[in-house]
């Protein structure tokens, strides 16, 4: 566990926290990001000024931590480019089937002990965890 | 200001204290999630942390916020009417984690890191788009 990093992990969901309760207090909104990232990109009834604002936030606020911060392994997967869109394309496809990622499920939904978000959570970081390991020790060890 | 303009530049306040929380917590580091997965490997517990630390903020405040009558800029809260834990709920956390344990990347920390100068995010986040509009798609 030498990689472990408490305080920068304690600091930075305090804030992450902190994001989705000014959300939920002053929109009324869940900070889902993958709700939010669809919502913006595809044309409903829904407003999508609110998401648009949002990531270029999420974006902007990134960058600027970014540069800041000395990260040099932000951003890098370490896998070929068909691999990440693969990943990417699991990723959209599992969230907008399942209702949620991490943000909407994980924070927000478990903050207010919805079930749905709670059996999404535990079955995506069981997967996640399956997946590593198939990866790691089964076909790379 | 009217409120329309004024929720939108709430949007944008939480989109930048999310985006630097991500960043601070390494999130955006997709190494870092990884190894927290890695529960046979050289296990990092700092992703546990990261959202028990905001479980600590959201948990009370959420309780606090949706006892009240309405949101203070909008004129309710909008929040998932579903309420059942259906198949369709529990197939698309299955496929996101394996997409997740794949690459690393959830949402939220791939798009704060696009800024990050690095090609990987930008390739994530097309197929994160192509992959839900394909399952925007599927008959409900």
């Amino acid at each position: 566990m030498e990689n472990f990093t408490p305080v920068s992990a304690i600091v930075g969901g305090l804030l992450i926290g902190t994001a989705a309760a000014v959300l939920l207090w002053l929109n009324g909104r869940i900070a889902g990001i993958s709700g939010i990232v669809t919502g913006a990109v595809e044309r409903g009834g829904e407003p999508r000024g609110w998401r648009w604002m949002f990531l270029a936030g999420l974006i902007g606020g990134g960058v600027v931590a970014l540069l800041l911060g000395d990260q040099p392994l932000a951003g890098i997967t370490g896998m070929s480019g068909p691999m990440v869109i693969l990943a990417g394309l699991l990723v959209g496809f599992g969230t907008r089937l399942g209702s949620g990622c991490t943000s909407g499920h994980g924070i927000c939904g478990l903050a207010r002990l919805s079930p749905r978000s709670l059996a999404a959570t535990g079955v995506f970081m069981l997967m996640g965890a399956v997946t590593v390991y198939v990866v790691r020790h089964v076909v790379g060890g | 200001m009217n409120a329309s303009t004024l929720r939108l530049l709430a949007a944008l306040i939480a989109g930048v204290l999310f985006g630097v929380g991500l960043v601070i917590s390494q999130m955006t580091s997709p190494t870092k999630v990884l190894a927290f997965l890695d529960v046979a490997g050289n296990w990092d517990p700092s992703l546990a942390l990261v959202m028990a630390a905001a479980l600590l903020v959201t948990f009370p405040a959420f309780r606090l916020i949706l006892g009240r009558a309405q949101p203070l800029l909008d004129e309710r809260f909008h929040l998932p009417a579903s309420r059942s834990i259906d198949l369709r709920l529990l197939i698309g956390a299955a496929i996101f984690g394996i997409g997740w344990g794949l690459a690393g990347f959830c949402p939220g920390p791939a798009v704060a890191a696009l800024g990050a100068g690095q090609a990987d995010p930008w390739l994530f986040a097309f197929g994160l788009l192509l992959g839900s509009w394909v399952a925007g798609r599927l008959p409900s």
